[in-house]
């Protein structure tokens, strides 16, 4: 059992009117929300270190419920992903601890949404940027949500620190027309399609 | 409204710890950015009233959000910045148009007083440029305390017709401040100074 210790948190709004084309009746709204916590593994090679993914879990769900609020509640989210950049004395393998707390915590706040949570990591020093991957929650396949938030932290992570990032959209690239698979043809029950 | 939004960003920023130590309020910092049209890209405009106007518009805007979200009344916050960054195709010029003749009275309106100048900066950049937004207490420019800056950046902005406009409001100071000088709760707030 790992205390997490955040120093910093971080909560991202975008409202996007328009871009270059008709503005939309409803702006999208994206949203990310980091946590820069301490890496108790940093500095060393340790072999034992899955059971932090149980300590994260309530980091997660506090992570997942500002930012579902944030944009204007849990049923207003159609798209999600995750990401996580571990500061220069820990390996990628720290950045993976954040898969299950951070898509379980999505999952649970956004009521069993199906589809995986797309996901990017590194490992990078103060101000490294991420782009995080989105897709629709219920489908993977929805082309229109296929989408990606840029995110960093400009003072972090430090080497012993990992910066941990949700990010949620409201709706459909704000221009989408590529066609593919729809929102409105989601069948919902396998997390693809 | 004169602005023409693409988007509008809002970032907070909650410092909890600082060097181990427990920042105990946490420390916070909202900005909220806007992406605009720059009506006057690509040739050389005289009469910049336009640009000033749209500052006059985004100046209560941007403040009423970045209030928003902190969660506060407008008279809690205690510093503030601003900022603007302008795409390839738009001048300098344009961005002190935003900036300086009137964006601060409706900022000042939404945060009760400010009776201290707001701190800015402007720079011409691509999309991603960073904006140091410099930060300095409300009432009194000489607090120390909160002699700060915020770095805020929009990956997409601005495009070269774009100018991104940015206000910063905080509720605090620096998370460890302990380099004495002028404290808050020595402020007159007469001059803007002290």
């Amino acid at each position: 059992m790992h205390e997490i210790a955040i120093r910093k948190h971080i909560l991202t709004v975008e409202e996007i009117f328009h871009e270059g084309g008709p503005p939309a009746k409803t702006p999208q709204r994206r949203g990310a929300v980091v946590a820069v916590i301490h890496n108790p593994f940093a500095g060393r090679y340790v072999e034992e270190i899955a059971g932090f993914m149980d300590d994260l879990k309530p980091l997660g769900i506090r992570m997942a419920q500002d930012l579902a609020a944030a944009l204007g509640g849990a049923e207003a989210i159609e798209g999600y992903g995750k990401g996580a950049i571990v500061g220069a004395a820990g390996e990628l393998e720290h950045g993976a601890l954040w898969h299950v707390p951070g898509g379980y915590a999505m999952r649970e706040i956004l009521g069993g949404a199906k589809a995986i949570v797309p996901s990017a990591k590194k490992v990078g020093g103060l101000g490294a940027r991420l782009d995080v991957p989105i897709t629709h929650i219920n489908a993977s396949y929805v082309r229109s949500h296929f989408d990606a938030m840029e995110i960093g932290v400009v003072d972090g992570p430090k080497a012993d620190e990992i910066a941990l990032a949700l990010v949620m959209t409201t709706g459909p690239r704000i221009h989408a027309r590529v066609g593919g698979l729809k929102a409105s043809e989601v069948k919902g029950q396998d997390g693809l399609r | 409204m004169k602005a023409k939004i693409r988007k509008i960003v809002t970032v907070v920023e909650e410092t909890r710890s600082e060097m181990g130590l427990v920042v105990d309020p946490p420390t916070r910092r909202a900005a909220s950015v806007a992406v605009i049209e720059n009506p006057f890209a690509g040739h050389y405009v005289e009469d910049l009233q336009e640009l000033i106007d749209i500052g006059e518009e985004l100046g209560g805007l941007l403040a009423q959000s970045a209030v928003n979200a902190l969660g506060i009344e407008g008279p809690g916050a205690e510093s503030y910045g601003k900022a603007a960054a302008v795409g390839e195709n738009g001048e300098l010029e344009h961005a002190a148009a935003i900036l300086h003749p009137k964006l601060g009275a409706p900022v000042r309106k939404v945060l009760g007083k400010g009776a201290a100048l707001i701190p800015s900066s402007k720079k011409r950049g691509g999309p991603g440029v960073a904006l140091d937004i410099p930060l300095g207490h409300k009432d009194a420019a000489y607090v120390r305390s909160h002699f700060d800056g915020m770095e805020v950046r929009i990956p997409d902005a601005p495009r070269p017709n774009e100018i991104v406009v940015a206000v910063a409001v905080t509720d605090s100071g620096r998370p460890l401040p302990r380099l004495g000088g002028l404290t808050k709760d020595q402020i007159k707030g007469d001059d803007g100074l002290r």
